[in-house]
């Protein structure tokens, strides 16, 4: 693992890059091709308010895709995650435009662990509002 | 219908090994808009010290999903999976899923909990390789939404 991070450089507040996300229906429907969850309620408007939601709404775990890539970019090595877990609090609903939905993302070292781990807190929004809780990394620095 | 809880502590054998291929991992990584070289160029990959291209963060949850979806398939266990949403995901890394990887998934059902009327599943995926090390642990808190009155 070779993060371009030192561990020396951070302290408990440090503030990641913030990154905004777009998703569009057919970044919904490539996600569905590549990760193979073809639930309908991520590409068939029908489907979706058939079954109570107000849109099609986004992949759970394409959000958590997007939101690590705040930590993945600022260590530089993916391999450096050692563990990552997010609570899936409030669907992202993607509606059938071009514009689509965004996701924005920040994130601040909230604790410096043993053996060069941090523990990062993310916070990931659509609309103002939390899309994940409980949304945090531990990441292995140099 | 409340949950068989019986089915606390049940392990599932483990599945048929998953070949992880570098364009699948390409395909995840564009799908999610990744550019990170480590994901599509072996070199690059190799210069931060792995020896092949590696898998984004939460690839393995395809292959882990796959392994939960048969465990709650079980028609014993009672789930409704009609109702069910995906509640929590939280991943634990010995080291990165990479090209090469044969991996195979052994699930064991570990909290089965009623919340309000909703079931709560607790199901972890070991993942191991094919030298058989352990390579990432998966745990997956799926919700069984209450019945809607008739």
């Amino acid at each position: 693992m070779t993060a371009k991070i030192s561990y020396a450089d951070v302290e408990v507040g440090t503030e990641l890059p913030a990154q905004t996300f777009p998703v569009t229906r057919a970044t919904l429907v490539r996600y569905a091709g590549a990760s193979g969850d073809f639930n309908p309620i991520h590409w068939n408007e029908k489907f979706a308010k058939e079954v109570g939601l107000p849109d099609v709404i986004a992949h759970g775990m394409f959000t958590m895709a997007e939101a690590i890539r705040v930590v993945t970019d600022w260590v530089g090595d993916p391999g450096a995650v050692v563990e990552y877990g997010v609570r899936f609090t409030r669907p992202v609903v993607v509606p059938n435009d071009d514009r689509g939905a965004t996701v924005e993302v920040s994130g601040k070292v909230a604790a410096k662990l043993d053996d060069h781990t941090v523990r990062v807190d993310l916070t990931a929004t659509h609309d103002g509002q939390k899309v994940l809780g409980m949304s945090r990394a531990v990441v292995r620095l140099a | 219908m409340a949950l068989d809880q019986s089915f606390v502590g049940r392990s599932y054998p483990p599945t048929e090994p998953y070949e992880v291929g570098r364009e699948k991992i390409r395909e995840f990584a564009e799908a999610v808009g990744d550019a990170n070289p480590a994901y599509t160029d072996a070199e690059a990959a190799k210069a931060l010290g792995h020896p092949d291209v590696i898998a984004p963060p939460t690839f393995v949850f395809a292959i882990t999903f796959k392994a939960a979806q048969e465990v709650v398939a079980d028609p014993r266990l009672g789930l409704d999976y009609n109702r069910v949403v995906h509640g929590d995901q939280r991943f634990e890394y010995r080291r990165p899923v990479r090209a090469g990887d044969r991996l195979s998934v052994t699930s064991t059902i570990e909290k089965i909990r009623s919340m309000a009327g909703n079931e709560v599943l607790d199901i972890r995926g070991e993942v191991h390789d094919q030298a058989g090390e352990h390579v990432v642990t998966a745990w997956t808190k799926l919700v069984a939404r209450a019945a809607e009155e008739a």
